[in-house]
């Protein structure tokens, strides 16, 4: 036990098992990447924040809200379109489509989502901007960190988890504005009269985004997002992923002047640690591609103007695949742009993406905005009648999927003899048909009995039920059902 | 074992020094707030096992702080499910049966209601599907013995179909013509015919003519002169298709020979007068309910609605 280890070197006699937080102030930084991010930051905040709040005009019987996802009476409204529950074929179409964008994505740039677009980049990244607004910079940070605690450190301590705990809960609020009428809510919620899943919604969003932005941030990626773990799978050796090019880079060294006047063979690296200070996940790229880079590329940022200072040209860390990689350590001339996006796995991917958008998009098109379906009463299966006549019931829903009120009529098909009528009506009036008015964008619900002579050899017929609207739009649909007899 | 600590060499990372049959393991620590949440459940058992019943004893649980049980928690919600009714059972309470039609939303309450208390009370004999069985009146035709208005079927739930133990019961008996001696087998053959004949299940043959005067003797005085029945006496129909005790000739004969006498309990006292009043209007709504002939009239033997008339 007490043995030295010569392999790893001199350690302490017991390690803990567990391992301590490596405390991670990354450094302020600009550059091409850097003005990228902040646009992206600043689209996707917008989107989230601004959506809710967006009017789109659906007539007296619908609600106004641009894009609504109404839990309680299940629709869900966007723009133009609503989505009824049976119709969630179109979110599961958007969430594949997502999946495939992903994978798409992944193969061109490698782990893009992560370093531009997860919510916990964007608010991580957010959370450290406001830290270097109060506290300072990287040093001043390390420096307040280390310091005893002052009023000073209180005092920035607290504006810092103030801020943060004002965007948490402006956060966790614009999350409920999508759920009911944002106007209306925004009023209930500030005078206390909001229902309490609102405010418990709020609650638990406002936490999460104080602790995951506040303080669990790169921790979330290395330790307890699998998102990393599956991209890293999905890469290949064409995927653009922030390289440190090595091959040009080292050996690596410090002091320009001794070296050339030593006149040894050098790298580019002047080994400046830039690169480790931008990092938001507290990593060295240098030690190669590894699970903690989420390819943000500030190191990119970072490292270019450090060459522009030295008089070398940009590009030691920069987005490579690693078959360019390859070729340019060889000495070679790495492949243009356009040939590593375009290949066939790329292409695969975008024409699988396309041809689901495209789908939906037609069946968008086409969809119609009446439905009838029958469901037959088993219990009894069919009942006989004094006149001898069997007769069967049966559940007709007709879904109304427009904002204003129809008339349709219900009417029956392909049955020898059957007529219908609807509990409301009596045998004595019935018919091959029944009109019925459905309330703007609901499902109406009629009992509807129907009758036909016994047949000799009794079993099942099949027939349709159809359903035509009344009105100038016009409009029909029918479904099948099945009348059954005794043998 | 930790002198064979030592650095991997693809990964970088340092191994725990344990090694079997060369599968070694890489020393790849949690971080220490993972330890932390492993805490904080640890404090969560802790509560929620003083909060909660939690502890299995010989006669149940340790009870816990809060006093919660599934079985306290289940009758609060039914209690509150009560308290949600009240409002729609004091309207079918105040709403006369022959009104009950007029309000869509008191009627379907109505229906639902009756449908929950047929589940519970009325399936042994009518089935789930109140398509009943031999000797068990199916509810959803259009054939009703004793009446099919819901005046008719109020009454007939709330006293019941010859049941002994209730004064007001629905009476009627049929004579056992053939175990009596009131009628002959060769006469009670005769009687069977007629009865499929108009009934239209035969063409009319010389037995069948026989029967008719047979039938003019003995059974028109109940079943009518034309066999059509008669619901004062509950006596039914027999020149429709639906028979409760068989249509077939074997069936009829036995019929005659032995009689019938279904028994149906009254409910009236055993069920709160809503609940009957519900029952009436799910019977009432399976698809061979019969509108009132005359609702002012019928309404007002049934106005108290308490089933004991």
């Amino acid at each position: 036990m007490a043995s030295p280890d010569d392999l790893v070197g001199v350690k302490p006699p017991r390690k803990s098992l567990y391992a301590k937080r490596e405390p991670v102030f990354p450094k302020a930084v600009d550059g091409r990447f850097r003005r990228l991010k902040w646009m992206v930051m600043a689209v996707t905040l917008t989107i989230y924040y601004v959506t809710p709040w967006l009017r789109w005009d659906r007539g007296p019987w619908a609600p106004d809200q641009a894009v609504l996802i109404d839990l309680a009476h299940r629709r869900f409204y966007m723009f133009s379109i609503e989505i009824w529950p049976h119709e969630f074929y179109y979110v599961a179409g958007l969430l594949i489509m997502a999946g495939i964008g992903l994978f798409l994505v992944t193969s061109v740039a490698g782990r893009a989502w992560c370093g531009y677009a997860c919510p916990q980049t964007v608010w991580t990244d957010l959370f450290q901007h406001v830290e270097r607004f109060v506290e300072g910079d990287r040093n001043a940070q390390i420096r307040l960190n280390k310091g005893p605690w002052t009023f000073e450190k209180i005092r920035k301590r607290g504006t810092k988890y103030a801020i943060f705990l004002l965007i948490s809960l402006t956060t966790g609020g614009a999350w409920i504005f999508y759920f009911a009428d944002a106007p209306t809510l925004a009023r209930a919620f500030l005078s206390g009269d909001a229902p309490t899943v609102a405010y418990a919604t709020v609650g638990v969003l406002t936490a999460t985004t104080f602790i995951l932005g506040g303080f669990m941030r790169e921790q979330v990626c290395i330790y307890m997002c699998p998102w990393p773990r599956i991209q890293t799978a999905m890469l290949d050796e064409k995927s653009l992923i922030v390289t440190y090019k090595n091959w040009r880079g080292e050996p690596r060294h410090r002091g320009t002047k001794k070296a050339t006047l030593a006149d040894l063979q050098l790298g580019d690296c002047i080994d400046c640690n830039q690169c480790v200070a931008v990092c938001p996940t507290g990593i060295d790229i240098r030690n190669g591609p590894q699970i903690g880079c989420i390819t943000c590329a500030l190191c990119i940022d970072a490292c270019d103007k450090v060459m522009t200072q030295i008089g070398r040209p940009r590009g030691l860390i920069d987005y490579a695949t690693f078959e360019d990689s390859k070729i340019e350590a060889g000495g070679g001339t790495p492949k243009p742009l356009w040939k590593t996006i375009l290949r066939p796995r790329t292409l695969i991917y975008f024409a699988v993406w396309s041809a689901i958008g495209l789908a939906m998009l037609f069946a968008l098109g086409v969809r119609t905005r009446i439905d009838i379906s029958a469901q037959q009463q088993r219990n009894p299966v069919y009942v006989q009648l004094s006149d001898g006549h069997i007769r069967n019931s049966f559940t007709v829903k007709i879904r109304n999927m427009q904002a204003r009120p129809r008339s349709f009529e219900v009417g029956l098909s392909g049955l020898d003899g059957g007529v219908m009528w609807t509990e409301t009506g009596s045998r004595e009036q019935a018919g091959t048909a029944v009109s019925t008015r459905v309330a703007p964008d609901s499902l109406g619900k009629l009992r509807i009995f129907v009758a036909a002579p016994r047949s000799a050899e009794g079993g099942q017929d099949p027939f349709h039920f159809t359903v035509r609207a009344l009105d100038a739009e016009g409009g029909s649909d029918s479904t099948e059902a099945v009348f059954e007899r005794p043998e | 074992m930790a002198e064979n600590k030592r650095i991997d060499q693809p990964s970088g990372t340092e191994t725990v020094g344990h090694e079997w049959d060369g599968i070694e393991e890489l020393n790849t620590p949690l971080p220490r707030w993972w330890l932390w949440t492993f805490y904080a459940t640890v404090v969560w058992g802790i509560v929620y096992v003083i909060l909660y019943p939690a502890w299995p004893l010989v006669h149940g649980a340790t009870e816990g702080v809060l006093s919660w049980s599934s079985r306290g928690q289940l009758e609060k919600e039914l209690a509150a499910e009560r308290e949600r009714q009240a409002p729609i059972r004091r309207a079918i309470a105040a709403t006369p049966l022959d009104r009950l039609g007029e309000d869509p939303q008191i009627m379907q309450a109505a229906v639902e209601g009756g449908r929950a208390a047929f589940r519970v009370h009325c399936v042994q004999c009518h089935g789930s599907g109140a398509a009943g069985s031999r000797g068990y009146p199916n509810l959803n035709d259009d054939d009703w013995l004793w009446g099919g208005d819901i005046v008719s079927i109020h009454e007939t739930i709330a006293n019941g179909a010859r049941d002994p133990q209730n004064e007001a019961t629905r009476m009627s008996q049929m004579p056992a013509f053939g175990r009596d001696g009131l009628l002959t087998p060769a006469q009670i053959a005769d009687v069977t015919a007629y009865v499929l004949t108009i009934s239209g299940q035969q063409k009319a043959t010389p037995a069948a003519r026989r029967g008719s005067e047979l039938f003019a003797q003995n059974c028109a005085v109940c079943h009518g002169p034309d066999g059509k029945g008669d619901r004062q006496f509950g006596a039914p129909n027999l020149t429709d298709a639906i028979w409760l005790y068989g249509g077939d000739a074997d069936s009829i004969a036995a019929t005659v020979t032995n009689s019938r006498y279904g028994v149906m309990p009254h409910w009236g006292g055993r069920l709160d007068p809503v609940t009957i009043k519900m029952l009436a209007a799910y019977v009432h709504s399976l698809g061979g309910g019969e509108s009132l002939a005359t609702p002012l009239m019928a309404a007002a033997g049934t106005e108290g609605s308490d089933g004991q008339p």
